[in-house]
């Protein structure tokens, strides 16, 4: 046996409801995180309306918006992908927001550990990159350029053709939705897990001498986490960039 | 032969949720040995790379978080599937 109580994994990730429509702690998150990208956003706008030199939230608004433009959108799609610069943009922040509650004190839940919002957003980006390969190629030449790759010999496409057409259209949104979900759910399950081992060795008294190791060891993994909730949802933005890049420039 | 009586006796029920508990380490634990490999591959290539052009930087960072990210989706998978095997 383990010695000490491990809560279930429903205690971890399920929570009551308590507002109108079945409204819990996830959805707050969500709505809390949506609110406070559009305020981001709009105190920027409205604070470098009125200044020449940005300082503040309308300065971190500025490099955030470069750094999507710099490092997401200059390197997938070139200068063409500007138009999506807005959509990148507050999907990164929306993301960000709702998976740094996980080392919020009193939070403390990534509301993206529950696979509902990922599986929303990766349809999202889904229905965008084959819209805009549509639009942009036109159906024929869209849905060819997708199940007959360039470059290929021709008996191979009887190989190629099934697994291009089950790798773009149904392995790419299941991947991009699993891989923030996963990842935010393991994070949190670590993070409750050493916890739970902290606060039983605090109980312990002939283990005060491992305490403060497996506290520290805490401390580091918050930090941990913190680059995990960035770097998720500059991959999920990356990724969604390289669809959409990819659907609107074919390789030849 | 003891320990095939051992598990005769077992109650069915404690010897399925026994099992399941095993099946879900195997599946998570082979589903993490590839691409702890893969990534291994894809970070010291990159590293590589960097330490050959650090003028190249930026851009090798930007592919190896992609490579990583779809290298990484396979052991995810696995972590999500290790909860959804129940008895």
């Amino acid at each position: 046996m383990l010695g000490l109580e491990f809560p279930p994994i429903s205690e971890l990730v399920e929570w009551k409801s308590f507002g109108p429509g079945g409204l819990n702690k996830v959805g707050l998150i969500y709505v809390v995180s949506a609110l406070l990208t559009i305020a981001f956003f709009m105190t920027a706008v409205a604070k470098g309306r009125k200044q020449r030199v940005p300082t503040g939230v309308a300065a971190i608004a500025e490099s955030s918006v470069d750094f999507v433009r710099n490092q997401i959108i200059m390197q997938t799609m070139g200068t063409e992908g500007m138009v999506y610069l807005p959509l990148l943009a507050t999907m990164f922040f929306f993301i960000f927001f709702s998976n740094i509650f996980e080392i919020i004190p009193g939070v403390q839940f990534p509301a993206n550990a529950r696979i509902a919002m990922p599986i929303v957003l990766a349809l999202l980006v889904w229905l965008i990159f084959n819209v805009a390969g549509i639009v942009k190629q036109g159906p024929i030449q869209y849905f060819k350029g997708i199940l007959f790759p360039p470059g290929v010999p021709k008996a191979l496409y009887l190989l190629v053709t099934p697994i291009e057409l089950v790798s773009t259209l149904l392995v790419r949104p299941l991947s991009l939705s699993v891989r923030l979900f996963a990842n935010m759910l393991a994070g949190h399950l670590i993070l409750a897990t050493f916890a739970v081992l902290s606060a039983a060795l605090f109980s312990a008294s002939i283990s005060i001498v491992v305490m403060p190791f497996s506290f520290l060891l805490l401390v580091f993994l918050m930090g941990f986490e913190i680059l995990v909730s960035f770097l998720q949802a500059f991959i999920f933005t990356i990724l969604a960039a390289v669809y959409i890049g990819g659907a609107v420039h074919p390789e030849h | 032969m003891s320990a095939l009586r051992l598990l005769a006796e077992q109650d069915p029920g404690e010897l399925v949720e026994g099992l399941t508990a095993v099946g879900r380490g195997i599946v998570y634990g082979g589903a993490a040995i590839g691409p702890g490999i893969g990534i291994g591959i894809v970070v010291g290539n990159a590293i590589t790379a960097m330490a050959r052009q650090p003028e190249s930087a930026g851009v090798v960072r930007t592919t190896m978080f992609l490579g990583i990210a779809f290298t990484e989706a396979l052991a995810l998978f696995g972590f999500v599937l290790s909860f959804i095997i129940s008895g």
